[in-house]
């Protein structure tokens, strides 16, 4: 059931919220329980199946991933060291660039070569690394945008407002339920290229709930997030497992990963080299050699901040660099 | 000095047959690079399409009127479709430089030598327009206060290319406070990010340069209509870039823009034009300075300087919001 037709005061009654959160997140553990912690280990309900996705730039395999499993209604983090590859295997899931090699399916849809809109209608929604807000549209235009089936966006009924008048009321309310459960309700009319970083974060991902998804796939959803913001972002993500979705995302904090993650999957070098529940996962010396180290519960220094920030430029130059390639 | 006429030859400038031609290719145009933020730079050939198609199956073939609008456009919409095919794919610049070449390709092949017989060379294609005109409902006579006015036949295709113009906009109103027109507002801003909401982006581009296209060749149709004859010149690239600064003047992705720069933009060419004539037949100014013959070449400097001046001082155009730019300095 998408998070936008359950009623948003069931969410907010206090009792009610803690006892389904506390819920939904004990069957996702008591689920993932007996899985044995090792990469490629197979989920006793897997919505996402990829074997073997190769994807090489040059002579750099980007992504070599043999087997992975994600779990149906688990939040599950993709956890690895820069340039280990997430990014692009998140691009290669849902469409946005493709394999040399390799198959995977979604729900049991096999979803190689398929079309990157056709992969978000089939209910398998991302967000961006770095945030794409639609700048010079409104945030409630932006939340319009992401509802799917619109009557209204074929050209021929979009001449006639009637046909289409009613449907678009529904989406509005629902952008609005959402635009409240994610306090971006006094932005409504503010164009989305005047939010900051966080705000856009937020929208980004209120947007991407509009396509009513089954599963979201949230490309490190809280850098640039102040931290005031992120406490709230967290719940956000928590209670999209409440409502029966799936989620993977990519995160680089790891006390938020170990808060939230039913399931973690480590990447290093484009393989999955670790996978198991979050504690057993950072106590893994193999993870702890590849990634975690001296980053391993240490706030940042300034040095390292730098070098995030020269990395996340270097991302930027790439990307562009790649639709210069790819067109 | 002759006010009076200055200022005649202005007002029917402002509602003439160029400022109705430019009105019509400038709002293609802005649903091309204004909502959906394709570039094309080939609008002349979208007009060409159309003035070329009444032209050959009337004057060529001695087919009917109605006969060579079908054709003309079919052409523009085959023509859409021929360049988004292989480029709405690839990144932007792509066609744009596409667009610009086709254009060249078409004004070459209707006055080459080979295709004389079916185009007419340099000369292009007259008498095709009798149909249109044996159709006027004005009688013979003089349509106008005073001095200011048309006969008959400019004032009829004034009347059907300023409905064809009040149509055109309303029909972009209709379209662009539309769902589709949200998606194609957002397609401008960032293609992947529409594309993970699960809209077909290809596909409502496509859409986007066929609609472009046809409105501009309705542009293409009152021009040779309007003037009875057709030269594959005026299909050059600077009519794709006078309407390009008509839809700047006016400021892009705003329904009416294009109407109000098309009007300023020949208001403005009229009044130097003939301010400029007046002073120098009055000895105003010398002739060592600048002559008539300079005149023509003078004006568009001066259009050049006053987009200029707009852009400093104005960049969102006469209709535009100033916050949506200064988002884009973020
Ligand atoms: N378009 C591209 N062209 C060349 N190399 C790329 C491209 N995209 C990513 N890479 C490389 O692939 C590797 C994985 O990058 P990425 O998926 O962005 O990592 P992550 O998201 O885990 O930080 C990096 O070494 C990066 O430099
Ligand atoms: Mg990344």
């Amino acid at each position: 059931m998408p998070a936008d037709q359950t009623p948003v005061d069931q969410r907010t009654g206090s009792t009610a919220e803690s006892g389904t959160r506390r819920g939904q997140r004990d069957a996702a553990a008591a689920a993932l329980a007996d899985v044995p912690t090792e990469p490629g280990a197979a989920k006793p309900d897997p919505i996402l199946v990829a074997d073997g996705v190769v994807r090489q730039f040059g002579g750099l395999t980007a992504v070599d991933v043999g087997h992975v499993e994600i779990q149906r209604g688990a939040i599950t983090a993709l956890i690895g060291p820069n340039g280990a590859g997430k990014t692009t295997f998140f691009n290669l899931l849902t469409g946005f660039d493709q394999p040399d090699h390799g198959t995977w399916s979604f729900d049991g849809k096999p979803l190689s070569g398929v079309a990157a809109h056709r992969v978000a209608r089939l209910g398998m929604v991302r967000t961006f690394q770095l945030t794409k807000a639609l700048s010079r549209l409104t945030v409630i235009e932006n939340m319009r945008l992401g509802a799917t089936g619109q009557r209204g966006e074929n050209v021929f009924r979009a001449l006639f407002g009637s046909i289409w008048r009613s449907q678009e009321n529904e989406i509005t309310e629902r952008a609005d339920d959402l635009l409240a459960r994610f306090q971006l309700d006094a932005k409504r009319e503010d164009f989305a290229g005047s939010l900051s970083g966080g705000q856009r974060k937020l929208l980004e991902m209120a947007r991407a709930l509009m396509v009513g998804p089954e599963m979201v796939m949230l490309d490190e959803p809280m850098a640039g997030v102040n931290p005031a913001l992120t406490q709230s972002l967290l719940g956000h993500v928590k209670d999209l497992r409440e409502d029966g979705m799936t989620v993977l995302f990519v995160e680089h904090d790891m006390d938020m990963v170990r808060d939230i993650s039913d399931w973690v999957i480590v990447m290093a070098q484009g393989k999955v080299i670790a996978e198991g529940p979050p504690d057993a996962v950072m106590g893994d010396q193999r993870v702890i050699d590849a990634y975690l180290g001296s980053h391993h519960d240490a706030a940042l220094t300034e040095e390292e901040e730098e070098a995030i920030i020269v990395e996340a430029e270097e991302a930027l130059a790439r990307e562009r660099a790649e639709k210069e390639e790819s067109s | 000095m002759n006010v009076e006429r200055i200022l005649i030859n202005a007002l029917e400038a402002g509602i003439g047959l160029e400022t109705v031609v430019f009105a019509l290719a400038a709002i293609g145009l802005n649903v091309h690079f204004g909502y959906t933020g394709l570039l094309n730079f080939g609008q002349s050939a979208f007009m060409a399409m159309a003035a070329y198609g009444i032209g050959t199956t009337v004057a060529t073939f001695d087919l009917p009127l109605w006969l060579g609008v079908i054709f003309g456009l079919l052409a523009a919409v085959l023509l859409a479709l021929l360049l988004g095919i292989p480029t709405l794919r690839l990144r932007a610049d792509y066609l744009a430089i596409v667009t610009i070449a086709a254009a060249e390709i078409v004004r070459l092949t209707v006055r080459s030598v080979t295709f004389e017989e079916t185009f007419g060379g340099s000369d292009g294609r007259q008498g095709f327009s009798n149909d249109f005109y044996s159709i006027n409902p004005y009688p013979e006579g003089f349509y106008g206060v005073g001095r200011f006015g048309f006969s008959e036949r400019p004032i009829w295709v004034l009347t059907v290319g300023w409905t064809l113009v009040a149509l055109s906009c309303l029909f972009v109103f209709l379209l662009m406070r539309s769902p589709w027109g949200r998606v194609l507002k957002a397609i401008r801003e960032d293609e992947d990010a529409v594309r993970s909401l699960g809209k077909n982006v290809y596909s409502y581009k496509m859409q986007s340069l066929v609609i472009g296209g046809v409105l501009g060749c309705l542009g293409g149709f009152i021009l040779a209509l309007g003037r009875s004859s057709i030269q594959p010149d005026i299909f050059g690239t600077e009519t794709t870039f006078f309407a390009y600064t008509v839809l700047i003047l006016g400021g892009a992705a705003r329904v009416a823009s294009p109407v109000v720069g098309a009007m300023i933009f020949w208001v403005v060419l009229s009044l130097t034009d003939n301010v400029l004539n007046e002073a120098i037949d009055a000895g105003y100014v010398s002739t060592s300075i600048i002559n008539n013959t300079q005149v023509g070449q003078f004006r568009f400097m001066l259009v050049g300087l006053s987009l200029m001046l707009l852009m400093i001082f104005r960049p969102q155009g006469i209709f535009g919001d100033r916050r949506e730019i200064a988002l884009d300095a973020r």
